[in-house]
């Protein structure tokens, strides 16, 4: 028995109070450590979708079946059935101002057998894209051949394997890294196979309306703009007609999430403030209020010689350990939460969600515990303080 | 020369002298009482020998050093050094077993030895005791483990505030007789009581009122 062994006796003789300090000091970290974790998710997720959406503008048919939420489709990914003629492309690469465009195709397969749910397919051309193709190629150096498609991260096959869509086998060419949004569960492939891909279609499912070639049509143009010229461009293509178009301005949307992911990662902030300023109160009080219930604890080691110094170790290794371990506690309980639930945490934000990779989140973890780490101790030193204080003879006189 | 040597010692709260210019001298060996009424000031003294408080005025010389004089670390070394302390209120640390008790104090002291903790706690007659905690123990009990304590580092002085006031007659005699050992042992033994019975096992008797020493008896009837 030393008394370096008196702050672990002490925690396991006193399960209550022992308890209900672990379970403070888990939700403070839970909080700190979770709170983080969203708002670096959040402003990834963003970080990426401007980096693979390199578009200024986003021309879809205005008859898109009346159903696409522009904004889905730039945030989420959300695509469906629409199609126009692929004439629409040459008109606005045309236009003045333009940098580039580049069409794609959308598809939905009801059914594919890699997928509890339907996966989108999106076909794209090598020769003009500038929104797919850096993406895919960094995981893939040669292009995709026919037949071919690159999977998104949350498509459950893997490379070489083959998936049929409406009945064609395609090749897994590679797999992509993860976005953060609906385009995850998309997989990718050339103009070519998507002609292919769209004919099966066609023949399987007549609710799907081609009219004429599947090869001349798009579903989407991505634009490129000159600087300063995205607004005018907008507007001119918005006039043109055969389809009758929606533009959806990029700029806008990203601005928008911006605010509201800003909106959002302040609250967070406000709120993990308000955690620690709360917590750190409560942690304060809970030692002050222990320390008076152990005024004749303490009172009785000085008096058996403990120094002052002592009896700040003591506080100090005690709350170091309370705090620890409901540290490690709550950052437990928090990647319980946000590992497995990313998904349902992206949909209920609508927003664009990329939890950070492992050294982010581990430097995240050791953050959090530090923080709650310093909050426990500082309130336990201050308590000690107090009581090293404390005139022994006083304390003992009076025997309380 | 005097073990202990208290020169003109006042300590005074506010406007209350609780101590109003006392001297005592306490030799090598001795076993003194210190008596008065409640608030006659003796606990004030006995905390001020234990190197727990400092006087107002005065000086206080334990082995030839003015603990007056030192600084608040000096004197936690030199309470752990020379100075065995009792209470009326036992003061046990109550998530401690006995045995750990005593080897808390030993620790502070020097080294803890279980096998010599044990062999304490054997002496005032607890040894079977030894593995419970104080909430499992008697007061009278607790009170030897205390005595256990402060023995166990065989200090030259050994304070007791009022250490048989919330005991029985057994458990009193018990203590008196663990103090018989100790004096003749040696050590010096300084007893505040309330008690007749208790102040008479000593060898002198010092009574406190107000604050001042009032009177000092040599007991007659003292059994070497
Ligand atoms: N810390 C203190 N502050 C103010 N007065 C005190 C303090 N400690 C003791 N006293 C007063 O000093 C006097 C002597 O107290 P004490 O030495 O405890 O008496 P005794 O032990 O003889 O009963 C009492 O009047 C008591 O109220
Ligand atoms: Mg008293």
């Amino acid at each position: 028995m030393t008394p370096r062994k008196l702050p672990m006796r002490n925690i396991l003789r006193h399960p209550g109070r022992t308890a209900s300090l672990t379970v403070l000091v888990a939700f403070l970290a839970l909080s700190l450590f979770s709170g983080s974790v969203i708002v670096m998710s959040l402003m990834s997720g963003l970080r990426s979708l401007e980096n693979r959406l390199g578009a200024d503008l986003i021309v879809v048919p205005a008859t898109s079946r009346g159903k696409i939420d522009p904004e889905k489709i730039y945030l989420q990914g959300t695509t469906g059935y629409y199609y126009m003629s692929a004439s629409k492309l040459d008109e606005v690469r045309a236009m003045e101002g333009v940098v580039q465009a580049s069409g794609q195709v959308f598809l939905a397969s009801l059914r594919a057998d890699c997928c509890s749910m339907p996966i989108q397919v999106i076909g794209f051309d090598p020769a003009t894209d500038f929104t797919i193709r850096p993406w895919i190629g960094e995981r893939m150096k040669t292009d995709l051949g026919k037949m071919e498609v690159a999977a998104g991260s949350r498509v459950n096959a893997g490379v070489n394997e083959t998936i049929r869509i409406y009945g064609q086998p395609c090749l897994v060419a590679a797999r992509l890294d993860e976005s953060g949004t609906g385009l995850d569960t998309a997989v990718y492939c050339t103009m070519e196979t998507m002609a292919e891909l769209l004919s099966a279609a066609r023949e399987m499912n007549h609710e799907l309306k081609i009219d004429g070639d599947p090869a001349g049509v798009v579903s989407a143009i991505y634009v490129k703009t000159h600087p300063g010229e995205a607004d005018r461009l907008a507007g001119e293509i918005r006039q043109t007609r055969s389809p009758k178009v929606t533009v959806i301005q990029t700029r806008t949307v990203t601005s928008d999430v911006e605010r509201s992911l800003g909106g959002v990662s302040h609250t967070i902030a406000v709120l993990i403030i308000c955690v620690w300023l709360l917590d750190l109160v409560l942690l304060t009080a809970a030692f002050l209020l222990l320390g008076g219930e152990r005024r004749r604890e303490f009172a009785v080691l000085r008096s058996l010689g403990m120094s002052r110094r002592d009896l700040a170790y003591l506080a100090l290794k005690e709350a170091a350990l309370i705090s620890f371990f409901g540290g490690m506690n709550g950052i437990f309980l928090g990647l319980l939460i946000l590992l497995p639930f990313s998904g349902l945490i992206e949909q209920a934000l609508g927003l664009p969600y990329l939890r950070p990779g492992w050294p982010t989140m581990l430097a995240l973890c050791a953050a959090s515990l530090a923080a709650v780490c310093a909050a426990g101790p500082g309130a336990a030193l201050l308590s000690a303080r107090k009581l090293s204080r404390a005139d022994i003879g006083t304390i003992m006189r009076e025997g309380t | 020369m005097s073990l202990l040597d208290i020169r003109n010692v006042s300590k005074i709260y506010g406007e209350l002298k609780a101590l109003d210019n006392v001297s005592i001298r306490v030799d090598q060996g001795e076993w003194v009482a210190i008596m008065g009424p409640s608030g006659s000031g003796k606990s004030t003294m006995m905390n001020i020998i234990g190197c727990m408080d400092k006087p107002t005025k005065g000086q206080v010389f334990l082995d030839g050093i003015d603990i007056a004089k030192e600084s608040s670390r000096r004197l936690t070394d030199i309470r752990r050094d020379k100075i065995g302390l009792i209470f009326q209120q036992f003061h046990m640390v109550n998530y401690l077993t006995a045995v750990e008790n005593v080897m808390v104090s030993q620790y502070y002291h020097s080294m803890p030895d279980e096998a010599e903790a044990l062999e304490a706690l054997e002496r005032v007659g607890v040894r079977e005791r030894a593995r419970h905690l104080p909430s499992q123990l008697s007061g009278g009990e607790q009170q030897r483990v205390c005595v256990a304590r402060a023995l166990i580092n065989h200090p030259e002085l050994i304070l007791a505030d009022e250490p048989t006031g919330n005991l029985d007659e057994t458990n009193e005699n018990i203590v008196l007789d663990l103090f018989r050992q100790l004096h003749r042992e040696g050590t010096t033994l300084i007893v505040v009581t309330h008690d007749p019975e208790v102040a008479e096992a000593a060898q002198r008797t010092i009574v406190l009122e107000h604050g001042r020493l009032v009177r000092e008896v040599v007991n007659e009837h003292f059994v070497e």
